[in-house]
């Protein structure tokens, strides 16, 4: 049987070393992308020694769209799976007033992935077969005084999947959309998480590897954060401006 | 971020502002604009050693980097777990060369207790098996070994992250021919009975005993000795046979330990060594057991040690030269009197080791739990008196309560330690509670 392998897109951070050991584990060659893929190097080394597995690296950046067709041509193997694992929280308060931070925030969560996308789904339309994954957020399901520069990227993405996922269904390719809530990170490092809502990078890895393989479309990391949403998504808007979220 | 930390005894629990790092500039970059930093591994030491004002965790920083399965040399960074390295070396046949009672400390937190196991005796520390290590000091990264920089490696081994943040460490893994130990099992009713057991089993690879410390008259220290040794592909019976190297799925147990951790009080400590005791219902007892519940067996229960209540506890541990153990008699007869340590204790021989700060040296070694109440810390301070007096000292990485005279009295070295210590971290940038109470470092 061929060995599949999966593009991770963001390898760099925690959530994507987690996703990376959890598919060498089971036997995937591993392609990671990031910004400055020479740092790469120790993670590559590790998946090869734990998992036995072939890795490469390849340089990305989200936020330069130009490259992102020449970035997808040049990788050696066509990949099976794409995981979309970048994002930037970035600053709230600062991108209320310094368009620099706002558009970083949306570019790299939104127009970015939408770009890199593209290019994955012409491919696997074309080929009759694949599957992407998109890392969103729960933050994209209801905008938020305290991140909706972020929440509304994201809520740009979900729905973008979404609409990709009902596009590439008639060709053969599965689309699947995981909203993590809180995950134990560097990225999450300064702020204060509720411990019990709190996530570890490896668990939603395993919920990513355990859905994918059982090709379901939306999947809420943890669990109980679909719950958690809908009563948030249910609170009538002229409740929900007056509350300080 | 500051949030309360505390280590595996619960006790103390302080604010710390903790941050990570999976990059050498970012850890530069913090060490570069931070003071007062301590490095945080999985946060098992049990006291105040790997607290301090800002505490660096580098568990994120746990990339394998070099693996010689022809030679069993292994390379990693620090932050990687005891168990995460095993489930990678077990299965190609090669172990940890030492290894302490649980496998969820990082390989940075093994060289900076310098740990030791029930292999002491044969093959010495952890820092006998490093090859070669980085550190970022106060004066910049540097690498270090016997024979490079050695005052920098041997402050390092043992030195509680005094001298700077441990990044990478190259060392010799044990070769192994199945993931199984086959073990001896022998009950003695009593304290000489188990020293000449000692003795008498001294050429066994792995040994330790679990000693009854309350118990008084003649079953004072009455005691199992568990000695080991890694089991041949012979040994094996036909269904472990089928896959020597099989890693262990989960723990399977061989002593009633697998409690919620919620009943482990001390009455019920009581009644389930009772029982354990009792379940030894031969002198002798020999099986051929996975590694796990022999070298693990409270990694089994997650978290045993909030079974000590919110107070916490603290684990007192020292060692007495191997000509004072009338020293042992001593201290235990003032711990069952008082009957506030665990029933259960942890005895255990250590070889010769001589060497700068490092906890092991020839002689016996007893670890007990003692839960934090009042009129605990002044009674351990008496303990101490009598550990000083017979010319032991205790381990650092289960301090939390030592007062400083203790220390620099107890250890031979100390002086030397905290000379080299000014070299390398000359503005005290890495520094913990426990450094600034033992002063060590200048509070």
């Amino acid at each position: 049987m061929m060995i599949p392998t999966v593009l991770i897109l963001g390898a760099g951070s925690d959530m994507a070393v987690a996703i990376a050991r959890k598919f060498a584990a089971n036997n995937y060659a591993i392609q990671l992308a990031a910004r400055k893929p020479e740092l790469l190097h120790a993670q590559e080394q590790d998946l090869r020694i734990r998992h036995n597995v072939a890795v490469t690296s390849h340089g990305f950046d989200a936020l330069d769209f130009e490259s992102h067709v020449s970035f997808f041509q040049s990788l050696p193997v066509k990949p099976d799976v794409v995981i979309c694992v970048f994002g930037y929280l970035g600053d709230q308060e600062k991108g209320q007033n310094d368009w620099q931070e706002a558009s970083r925030i949306l570019h790299t969560n939104y127009t970015g992935a939408v770009s890199i996308l593209n290019v994955v789904a012409e491919d696997m339309a074309a080929r009759k077969t694949g599957t992407i994954i998109g890392i969103s957020s729960v933050a994209g399901d209801r905008g938020r005084m305290s991140n909706y520069l972020y929440g509304s990227a994201k809520a740009g993405f979900t729905a973008y999947l979404s609409g990709l996922r009902n596009r590439l269904f008639h060709a053969g390719v599965h689309v699947m959309s995981v909203q993590p809530g809180f995950v134990n990170t560097r990225m999450t490092e300064g702020l204060t998480l509720p411990p019990l809502l709190t996530a570890q990078p490896e668990e939603v890895a395993n919920d990513i590897f355990k859905a994918a393989s059982k090709k379901k479309n939306v999947v809420y990391s943890k669990w109980f954060w679909r719950y958690i949403m809908l009563i948030i998504t249910s609170i009538p808007e002229f409740i929900f401006k007056k509350l300080k979220l | 971020m500051v949030k309360q930390l505390s280590n595996w005894g619960n006790y103390p629990i302080l604010d710390c502002d903790e941050s990570s790092f999976t990059q050498e500039e970012q850890l530069t970059q913090y060490v570069n604009t931070h003071d007062h930093i301590i490095a945080r591994g999985n946060g098992r030491c049990y006291g105040d050693a790997s607290l301090g004002e800002h505490s660096i965790s580098t568990l994120r920083y746990d990339k394998v980097l070099q693996f010689d399965t022809e030679n069993g040399i292994f390379e990693c960074q620090a932050g990687i777990t005891l168990d995460q390295v095993l489930a990678i070396t077990v299965p190609r046949g090669w172990f940890l060369p030492v290894t302490p009672g649980t496998k969820f400390i990082t390989i940075g937190g093994a060289v900076a207790s310098d740990v030791h196991g029930k292999n002491h005796h044969a093959e010495g520390s952890f820092s006998n098996h490093v090859i070669t290590m980085d550190v970022l000091t106060g004066v910049g990264f540097m690498s270090c070994s016997p024979e490079n920089n050695p005052d920098l490696f041997w402050a390092t081994c043992g030195g509680m992250g005094l001298t700077g943040i441990i990044t990478k460490v190259q060392f010799r893994l044990k070769k192994i021919e199945t993931a199984y130990i086959r073990q001896k099992q022998i009950k003695a009713e009593n304290l000489d009975e188990i020293i000449r057991l000692f003795d008498e089993y001294k050429d066994y690879t792995y040994s330790m005993a679990w000693i009854d410390c309350l118990k008084k008259g003649k079953n004072f220290g009455r005691s199992i000795l568990i000695v080991g040794e890694h089991a041949t592909k012979e040994e094996l019976s036909d269904k472990q046979k089928a896959a020597p190297l099989l890693l262990p799925d989960k723990l399977k147990l061989t002593i009633p330990f697998n409690l919620p951790s919620f009943v482990l009080n001390n009455f019920t400590v009581k009644a389930f060594n009772m029982l354990y005791y009792a379940k030894n219902y031969k002198k002798e007892m020999n099986g051929v057991v996975p590694y796990e519940p022999f070298f693990y067996p409270l990694d089994a229960i997650h978290h045993w040690n909030r079974g000590y209540g919110k107070q916490g506890f603290v684990q007192y541990q020292f060692v007495l030269p191997i000509d004072r153990k009338e020293g042992l008699a001593a201290i235990m007869h003032r711990i069952s009197d008082k009957g506030w340590g665990s029933f259960l204790a942890v005895l255990k021989v250590f070889g010769k080791q001589d060497d700068l700060i490092s906890f092991p040296m020839e002689g016996y070694t007893l670890a007990l739990d003692f839960p934090v109440r009042k009129g605990l810390f002044p009674f351990l301070d008496e303990l101490d008196a009598l550990v000083l007096e017979y010319g032991g000292k205790l381990y650092l990485s289960k301090d939390a309560r030592m007062q400083q005279e203790v220390f620099w009295k107890s250890y031979p070295n100390a002086e030397r330690f905290a000379n080299i210590i000014n070299t390398y971290n000359p503005v005290g940038k890495f520094r913990s509670v426990q450094s600034d109470r033992l002063l060590i470092t200048k509070p």
